[in-house]
């Protein structure tokens, strides 16, 4: 192929792609970014201004005497999103290494098989998953039935509890930190441990000095892959938290519903963007002076 | 018993913990799949073995209808993100890794980055600016979009494992690039192609954010009349429903990732 020939054909494949992203994400963003800047409409919509108060209305409400005063209200539900969001991706971590762990030493044979039973619940629609622990943890459920067979006390519900919520969420999301820790754990060379044992290292101690250290790039990969979609979450606060436990996800979803304060569910979506995308650049950051690392 | 507890690959607890991990996976499937066949109105007290809520179900004609507007939407949403993901992954596999090239690898992705709900106002909002009453465009194009990363990266993948002397050795014998693709290149990257279209298919049929944010008059997908549905209460043909999502999803993605795995093989 021609030089000419080559720069159309390259053109005209990632034409597609840049009109689609373009069209349905990168030009609607920052429509979003205007909106958030606008007035709110008499009847949901909005107007285009330049002003900040959807973001100001964050932190402060207007007082009966048109004076501002701070309300923590929305400043709890980002903290919740974000408490929240850690909780799942520690829990996600904490239960990975072990399980990943095992898969890598299992037989040559069964790890395709264990990876891909990992893998296989991931695929299964988010909604029928959040509506199965919604029956587990219902009323009279099997888990209210377990908790009196194994003579717990009465209980009024499982649901709408922090406990439901971190269920439901490490649930939709912990494939996706098994499957890059499991890929760290599977490529450490055996000859590691065996040195750390010759060395006198316990198992634990070979597990803090080795092999986490060196799973870390799995796992902090894992963390970014879970952390981004479960800040995002709309589902598990809805169904699993009752109205009790708002989310940014839901505080989104009802400016855009019910609420309808357009810039408000504006602003808060450009926040809830802010931290994935601080967090995107953090790991980026990371990943690079880890490479430098490596390569010095 | 002595070997194992000098072995120090071995962590006690471990393999227990990975076998509890394992029916913990399972249990929620098990139990939508289990009380769908139960006789009793009230979803978790068992009183026999029934098969009516599956007839109920496939009587249920809002039902059909999700199922229609979710399959149309997931073929024309897999078959475009399939044809944008293949052109952009023929040229991205061989060009160089820098500049625009390397933007346009990350705007492929960009899905993937990016919280589904803020990609969903965002739509929302560009589809009311102009004006696009037209419910079932809008749900494709925003489908499209999220499933172009699913079915990009097994292509990806596979163009890049793959050996270019076959397309050039048809190019030496002058057939012209776009036979020289037809007959050779695509035949080799089909199970690339085809495990990326599965995984777009079974994202969009599965999606539930976008597709309830994009919601209007006689464009309810499955997902959101499922969850609809959890709205008025947990019944058994609910869970009929999910058992049939879930087998649909469960079948679909075993193919692709099959299909995948082949892909990823070297041997070419």
């Amino acid at each position: 192929m021609n030089m000419k020939a080559l720069k159309t054909f390259r053109f005209w494949g990632l034409a597609p792609t840049w009109l689609l992203m373009g069209l349905t994400l990168i030009i609607p963003i920052g429509i979003v970014a205007g909106v958030s800047l606008g007035d709110r409409g008499p009847y949901g919509g909005f107007d285009w201004a330049l002003n900040f108060s959807s973001y100001r209305e964050i932190l402060f409400t207007m007082g009966w005497t048109d004076e501002l005063e701070f309300d923590p209200k929305y400043l709890a539900i980002i903290g919740r999103t974000l408490a929240y969001g850690l909780a799942t991706t520690a829990i996600c971590m904490a239960l990975s290494v072990p399980v990943a762990y095992v898969i890598a030493n299992a037989r040559e044979n069964w790890k395709p098989l264990l990876v891909y039973l990992v893998t296989l619940p991931f695929w299964v629609s988010m909604i029928v998953r959040v509506y199965a622990w919604l029956i587990i943890l219902g009323n009279e459920g099997l888990a209210e039935k377990a908790w009196k067979l194994l003579g717990g006390g009465d209980v009024d519900t499982f649901l709408f509890t922090p406990g439901a919520m971190l269920t439901g969420m490490v649930y939709s999301y912990i494939p996706l930190m098994v499957l890059p820790v499991y890929a760290a754990i599977e490529k450490l060379d055996p000859a590691l441990l065996e040195a750390s044992h010759d060395l006198y290292g316990n198992r634990w101690t070979t597990l803090r000095r080795v092999i986490l250290p060196l799973t870390w790039p799995g796992l902090s990969a894992g963390a970014i892959l879970v952390f981004v979609p479960a800040i995002g979450t709309v589902l598990e606060p809805m169904l699993l938290g009752g109205g009790k436990q708002m989310m940014m996800g839901t505080l989104i979803q009802t400016q855009f519903g019910g609420g309808r304060n357009w810039p408000f569910g504006a602003a808060v979506a450009m926040v809830l963007m802010a931290l994935v995308v601080i967090v995107l650049i953090l790991n980026a950051r990371r990943a690079a002076s880890a490479g430098k690392e490596a390569a010095a | 018993m002595s070997d194992h507890a000098h072995d120090i690959r071995r962590y006690p607890g471990a393999r227990l913990l990975t076998v509890v991990f394992f029916l913990w996976l399972y249990l929620p499937i098990a139990v939508v799949i289990g009380f769908s066949f139960n006789q009793n109105r009230l979803v978790s007290v068992w009183t026999g073995f029934s098969t009516e809520w599956y007839a109920a179900a496939l009587a249920n004609t809002a039902l059909m209808d999700a199922l229609q507007v979710s399959l149309t939407v997931a073929v024309i949403a897999t078959t475009g993100a399939t044809l944008i993901a293949l052109a952009a992954a023929m040229v991205l596999s061989r060009a160089p890794a820098k500049g625009v090239y390397r933007l346009s690898e990350v705007v492929v992705n960009l899905p993937l980055m990016l919280p589904e709900i803020v990609v969903a106002v965002a739509v929302l909002i560009l589809f009311s600016q102009l004006g696009i009453a037209n419910g079932m465009l809008k749900l494709t194009l925003a489908h499209m979009a999220f499933c172009t990363p699913f079915a990009f990266l097994p292509i990806r993948a596979r163009l890049q494992g793959m050996s270019r002397d076959f397309e050039e050795a048809a190019q030496d014998l002058y057939a012209p690039p776009f036979t020289a693709f037809r007959r050779v290149t695509l035949p080799l990257i089909a199970p690339g192609v085809f495990a990326g279209a599965m995984l777009a298919f079974v994202m969009s049929m599965d999606d539930f954010i976008t597709s309830n944010m994009l919601n209007s008059g006689g464009t309810t997908t499955l997902p959101v009349y499922i969850f609809a549905l959890i709205k008025r209460g947990t019944t058994p043909e609910l869970n009929a429903i999910s058992t049939l999502l879930i087998l649909a999803s469960l079948v679909i993605a075993t193919i692709a990732l099959l299909a995948s795995a082949r892909a990823m093989r070297r041997d070419i």
